[in-house]
């Protein structure tokens, strides 16, 4: 589903991703973790396309387009999401109005008909109870005065409502109490299937017992330097990413 | 953020749809101001002595004030001399029925979505239409007479309604009141009359529209409305132009007399020739507002959309006379390219209890400034006023400039007064959001602004709010790339 090949990219002159290869099939749940600065965010961004990256090598290929020659919008059409670690506030923007603008522009973009109000309220209450979101959230402004959670919440709804192929998660956990985090988990859960992939980029092991992993992979200085299965991440929770460091930095020490 | 930037320097204004000139003689006066002109016009229009020596007066005023500089606009002077103020279609004088109105100005109104015709009663819109510096007709007329409501275009009301007129002509905005309402009052052309009598709620909304079509010629309307005690009105005006490489001059008038519980709701969707986007052309916007709620409890409330014009001056205002009286004001300023605006509002609270609320946004895009300029002014006499003001602006790219000069007069101490401001901009990362739900950039932009806007929009009629909308989203199309 996704194939990254050598990638290496960064901001301005500062490479940050240094030959990052994955591969994701349908199906498969991979994490990446990392210590601060490794480069989790900054690949999220990249497969996402936020201005401002330049990929100088390698390749992207999601659904058997090299995804990096398309615009933002159009990955996100073709079936790419993106839960952000800080979700944006749009005053005066209704959540529901958001997420229904977004969910017939990628309809419209696969040549089908727009959902209208009936269908798309309709829909929208089914996956409601899943996440266990209440309609005056709905109604409020996008991520205008929500509580952290909420924000999370929103993203992972949204994810749901629009069922794309490939689900970033980018430190969705970050700022959520434990309850939070179940109820996000569970959406994520709900949401897996064997079309679809979720990756999730997260610093901490704790999400891992809630959504587990098939793979895991450690990235450290733009590069993964380890991959392992859902024990790995119970390692590096035990050890900490010192323990990775060193076995990284040993070769160039001897 | 860079890429954003310069795609926003090479992005043009969109077409401006209405820029198209009707081509229709036109029975004109020489370019010019002076005496003669003023006694051209006011003969032209039939008018009675007493109308004639009231525009001289006014002239006369004119002549011996200056123009105002404190606004925050620059342009080259206005040479006065360079302007033609009388225009109107050569067509049958006052048609009879609307079938008698020339097919070209029918035409003319069709493309512009303005519908003359009584049958689409189904947009339940009295319209009165004016070219230039003549009303062409006004749809409605004869089912709104029948309760009691004069609604026609200013020339007419001087004429068989001399007794209304007289009372209420200057008594808001007086002649001398500034340099463009003296300017307005020497030599206005056209504009509506409404006259709602004690107890009616009119049924329909009412609603100008202004077009300038010949060139240079200034537009000079004179709008007049009154509503009698316990009555009610909805009116709204939208205006546009043909575009043109000269700038042309527009100073209207706007008076609205609310009396003992009575409403008045004027709503603008101004969307007059902005000019290209190297800042050529375009009109050159100085008008005068201003309502009285003379009586208690009376309620006056402004909702402007701004979108259009070279240059803005205006500040719709209220003087809140009665006791208990409200005034509002809800204004969306739009201003791109070259677009400068200077606009906001005035509160004279007068009486005890009265209320005022002013909801502003303004929206900057391209070399374009926009100016929010306000006074709240609290009197001796307006014991237990209130007045609650918001000036939000939102800026689009770096070029651009968003200001507020909000002025507060407080002459008792049992008044409470707040003013909120905010300024920011449309955040790449908002964008970015929007882009990764599969919102392409032109929608993602059309999407905040209309959120931004949204307690303002919400207070136009429905039947405007739609196309107000699109106006928004159209008039800043490409700013962002």
């Amino acid at each position: 589903m996704l194939s990254i090949q050598n990638l290496h990219a960064g901001i301005e002159e500062r490479e940050i991703l240094n030959g990052i290869n994955l591969e994701i099939k349908a199906g498969e749940v991979h994490a990446i973790m990392g210590p601060n600065g490794s480069g989790k965010s900054t690949l999220a961004s990249v497969l996402a396309g936020r201005d401002g990256y330049n990929v100088t090598q390698g390749t992207a290929d999601f659904a058997g387009k090299n995804f990096l020659d398309l615009s933002p919008e159009d990955r996100a059409r073709e079936g790419l999401f993106l839960a952000f670690q800080y979700p944006v506030e749009i005053p005066g923007v209704s959540t529901t109005n958001f997420i229904k603008t977004a969910v017939n522009e990628t309809r419209k973009y696969h040549g089908q008909e727009p959902l209208d109000a009936v269908g798309f309220l309709k829909l929208m209450k089914e996956k409601m109870k899943m996440l266990h979101i209440d309609q005056s959230l709905l109604s409020r402004s996008l991520n205008e005065g929500f509580s952290g959670g909420e924000k999370k919440r929103n993203e992972i709804f949204q994810m749901i409502m629009l069922q794309p192929k490939l689900a970033i998660l980018d430190e969705t956990d970050s700022g959520l109490d434990i309850d939070a985090l179940r109820i996000v988990a569970h959406g994520v859960n709900q949401f897996r299937s064997k079309d679809n992939g979720v990756l999730v980029v997260t610093h901490y092991q704790r999400l891992l017992d809630y959504i587990v992993p098939d793979f895991v992979h450690v990235l450290y200085n733009g590069r993964i330097v380890k991959s392992g299965t859902k024990e790995l991440a119970l390692e590096l929770e035990e050890k900490g990413y010192d323990f990775i460091k060193n076995q990284v930095n040993e070769p160039e020490t001897v | 953020m860079n890429e954003m930037l310069s795609t926003l320097e090479e992005t043009a204004l969109s077409d401006y749809k209405y820029g198209f000139v009707t081509n229709i003689e036109a029975d004109s006066a020489p370019k010019g101001l002076n005496e003669d002109i003023v006694r051209f016009i006011s003969a032209k229009k039939n008018e009675p002595e007493w109308m004639l020596e009231w525009r001289l007066k006014a002239y006369r005023h004119w002549l011996k004030m200056v123009e105002p500089q404190w606004a925050n606009l620059k342009y080259p002077p206005i040479d006065f001399q360079d302007i033609i103020y009388y225009s109107a279609p050569k067509t049958k004088a006052n048609p009879k029925s609307l079938d008698e109105i020339d097919p070209e100005l029918k035409k003319t109104f069709d493309k512009l979505g303005i519908s003359l015709e009584e049958q689409k009663r189904l947009t339940g819109v009295a319209v009165d239409a004016v070219i230039d510096s003549v009303s062409i007709g006004t749809s409605f007329k004869e089912q709104l007479a029948e309760l009691g409501i004069i609604f026609c275009s200013m020339s007419e009301a001087i004429r068989e309604h001399p007794e209304l007129v007289r009372k209420y002509l200057g008594s808001v905005v007086p002649m001398t009141d500034n340099y463009f309402s003296a300017l307005n009052s020497a030599v206005f052309s056209d504009g509506s009359f409404c006259f709602i009598p004690s107890g009616v709620r009119c049924p329909m909304e009412l609603s100008t529209y202004f077009r300038i079509n010949a060139e240079n010629t200034g537009q000079f309307e004179r709008t007049l409305i009154v509503a009698e005690d316990n009555s009610y009105v909805s009116y709204l005006e939208g205006c546009t132009a043909p575009m043109r490489d000269e700038n042309q001059l527009h100073a209207a008038v706007v008076e609205l007399v609310a009396l003992s519980h009575a409403e008045i709701k004027y709503s603008t969707v101004q969307n007059w020739y902005p000019g290209d986007k190297e800042g050529k052309g375009g009109i050159y916007n100085f008008v005068t507002k201003r309502g009285i709620c003379a009586g208690e409890h009376a309620k006056i409330s402004w909702t402007q959309v701004e979108t259009g014009s070279a240059i803005t001056w205006k500040y719709p205002s209220v003087i809140l006379k009665g006791d208990h009286s409200i005034g509002e004001f809800y204004s969306v300023a739009v201003t791109n390219n070259h677009q400068q605006a200077d606009t906001g509002t005035k509160m004279q609270h007068l009486g005890k209890n009265t209320k005022s609320r002013i909801v502003s946004k303004g929206i900057s895009a391209g070399f374009s400034n926009n100016s929010y300029r306000g006074l709240v002014h609290i009197g001796k006499t307006a014991k237990n006023a209130r007045n609650h003001s918001q000036c939000d602006s939102l800026l689009l790219g770096d070029k651009c400039g968003a200001h507020t000069f909000p002025y507060i007069e407080v002459k008792n101490n049992d008044s409470v007064v707040e003013h909120e401001a905010t300024t920011s901009k449309i955040g790449e990362d908002q964008i970015f959001y929007c882009n990764q739900r599969g919102l392409d950039t032109e929608t993602a932009v059309a999407l905040i602004i209309n959120g931004f806007a949204k307690e303002v929009m919400n207070q136009l009629p429905m039947e405007f709010a739609v196309e107000a909308q699109k106006l928004l989203a159209i008039s800043l199309e490409g700013s962002v790339g």
